[in-house]
């Protein structure tokens, strides 16, 4: 049971979100992070291989400049390998680009399952996972809250608006875990060390056989126009509780007439 | 801008709230409005849809226990493909929606613009608006080549509204086949579990009460319940209950959630994370309990209250009781 997790790199989300000023492009300039909402793809993916008793998990990351340290975190907790790709012309890649890209790492490891976010924390799409499944001619399960593999079929939770429906899917498949599916492992101080020395292979946009204008600025066919500061909702009355605050409220609703 | 399609997510032939906001929304173009439905009963939805403007109804028909996104994409695709071609494709931004988005702009090969809030019709090529970093700012897109224009729209975007005449022509049900899909609509439904709420729908309600951490428990959501029937509103709740398991998938208000416009919003225990806020934040009236004075959510409430929520709420449901 080999399993590839989609593993997105993004700035700490502490910092504030801004955008480059000539390109509107999101600022990924300082140290990046493993997008939390990916720690449940690698921590489920340790878990489906464990539970097949072989296998291993790889990681499948696009990135600026090399990064590789939110993917030190997913090695350390576990995964064996990564495949990074890094190319100058990726910069300004929208969702479909990206997914060609993964999917054309995902490729080079056939692996018998892609396991990914339902979008990313930083830009928040959702579409990238469900195209790298099309563009594979592969099966999908999208916002998956519980997953199993029993003789080979996949058995998937799937969220919807109304619960969750239990679907069947035969492998290969790619599917979309949501948070708190699993409980992510924090690394061990081992596998931290560990993960130092897993190969993490560094490939280019010539390396996977893609073209320069199905990806990057061009490729994404899309443009920002303006960006401009929404005047926010102010601060209201603020109210210490000193045992009596209720009856604040109480006005406050009499007040809307909903009393 | 001749033609908008308008993806018709129905059930038991009643469209979707948001399916009525996007032909609402379609109809600012000017051109044909017209609708892609998908399962049974979608002579049901038809009328309805006729009644938001769609003239035509593309009918993929019974897609059986396939999820939505492999068949439909194909059928639209080849649709598009055969050179019935519209100007817009307008999808909302449901589990479902965004699976047949995304399986379209690969059969396609065209890119889409996601989490629209709303769209500039007077160009030659609509621009979009996105609020990003939690509602603070607001940046306007648009395509630069290709068409159809694939947008992907966040509920409650648009109000909807009839179109006029009240009794329009029913619209013109056009069935269309779905090409062969092979691997990727391997996926099946065994099952479907519909998870009960009494009371009035989360993103129809015009009171929600939401409860987060500060509960403290998962025991005290029960005083969410409560303050939300006594008001006859709906009870919701933040990702990070429904991550830790407190509550259903179906009570999450936020980014991932449903995105909630009620009179009231009462969020109690809830820091305002920015996935949060995000679903919230156009609710006309809030109210937040929380114990750090410090939290974002008072940055957007008209009355804050700094105080314990499993003190504060207790003290207002026994309050409201008192003057029935």
């Amino acid at each position: 049971m080999n399993v590839a997790v989609c593993v997105k790199q993004i700035p700490d989300t502490a910092v504030p979100g801004a955008l480059h000023p000539q390109d509107h492009t999101l600022v990924r300039d300082g140290k990046l992070v493993m997008d939390d909402s990916d720690s449940y793809g690698v921590e489920m993916g340790l878990q489906l291989v464990e539970a097949a008793g072989g296998g291993e998990v790889s990681l499948v990351s696009m990135a600026p400049n090399g990064e590789t340290s939110g993917l030190r975190t997913a090695l350390a907790m576990g995964a064996a390998k990564a495949i990074l790709v890094s190319d100058p012309l990726l910069a300004g890649s929208d969702a479909l680009g990206t997914a060609k890209v993964l999917a054309a790492a995902i490729r080079r490891l056939s692996p018998d399952l892609v396991l990914a976010g339902t979008e990313s924390t930083d830009g928040y799409t959702g579409t990238m996972p469900v195209q790298v499944a099309e563009l594979l001619g592969w099966p999908s399960v999208s916002f998956a809250r519980h997953v199993e593999i029993s003789d080979g079929l996949l058995r998937v939770q799937r969220q919807t608006e109304v619960g969750y429906d239990e679907v069947t899917c035969p492998l290969p498949a790619v599917v979309t875990v949501t948070a708190g599916v699993v409980e992510p492992r924090y690394p061990s101080f081992k596998g931290i060390m560990a993960a130092k020395s897993k190969p993490v292979e560094a490939l280019t946009l010539a390396d996977l056989g893609l073209d320069a204008s199905e990806v990057g600025f061009g490729g994404a066919r899309q443009r920002v126009i303006s960006i401009e500061d929404v005047e926010s909702r102010k601060a209201g009355e603020i109210v210490v509780d000193e045992g009596n605050a209720h009856e604040r409220i109480i006005r406050y609703l009499e007040q809307l007439k909903i009393l | 801008m001749h033609k908008t399609w308008v993806l018709a997510e129905q059930r038991d032939g009643v469209p979707a709230g948001i399916v009525l906001e996007l032909l609402t929304a379609a109809r600012g173009f000017g051109g044909a409005v017209e609708a892609v439905t998908w399962g049974t009963s979608c002579a049901g939805a038809a009328a309805i849809l006729g009644q938001y403007g769609a003239t035509t109804v593309y009918d993929v028909e019974d897609i059986g226990e396939s999820l939505a996104g492999p068949k439909v994409a194909a059928a639209i695709a080849a649709q598009i493909s055969g050179g019935n071609r519209p100007d817009a494709v307008l999808i909302g931004a449901t589990h479902d929606g965004r699976d047949i988005a995304a399986r379209l702009s690969v059969r396609l090969d065209l890119p889409v613009l996601t989490n629209v809030t709303g769209l500039d019709t007077s160009e030659a090529r609509p621009i979009t608006e996105h609020t990003i970093f939690g509602g603070t700012v607001l940046l306007r897109a648009g395509f630069t080549d290709g068409l159809p224009g694939l947008f992907v729209i966040r509920a409650k975007s648009f109000a909807a509204e009839a179109a006029a005449p009240a009794e329009p022509q029913p619209p013109e049900i056009i069935a269309i086949p779905v090409p062969e899909t092979g691997a990727s609509d391997a996926a099946r439904i065994v099952a479907r579990h519909a998870e009960e709420r009494s009371g009035p729908k989360l993103d129809e309600a015009a009171v929600v009460v939401s409860g987060g951490r500060g509960l403290g428990s998962s025991d005290n959501y029960a005083l969410i319940t409560e303050l939300a029937q006594l008001l006859n509103g709906a009870p919701g709740a933040s990702r990070a209950i429904v991550d830790a398991g407190w509550v259903p998938y179906a009570f999450q208000v936020g980014q991932t959630g449903k995105t909630v416009k009620p009179e009231l919003y009462i969020a109690c225990g809830i820091s305002g994370a920015t996935q949060h806020m995000v679903g919230m934040k156009s609710a006309k009236n809030i109210i937040a309990i929380n114990k750090d004075r410090e939290a974002p959510i008072f940055s957007i409430s008209d009355l804050g209250v700094v105080g314990d929520v499993t003190k504060v709420v207790p003290k207002l449901i026994e309050e409201i009781k008192a003057r029935r």
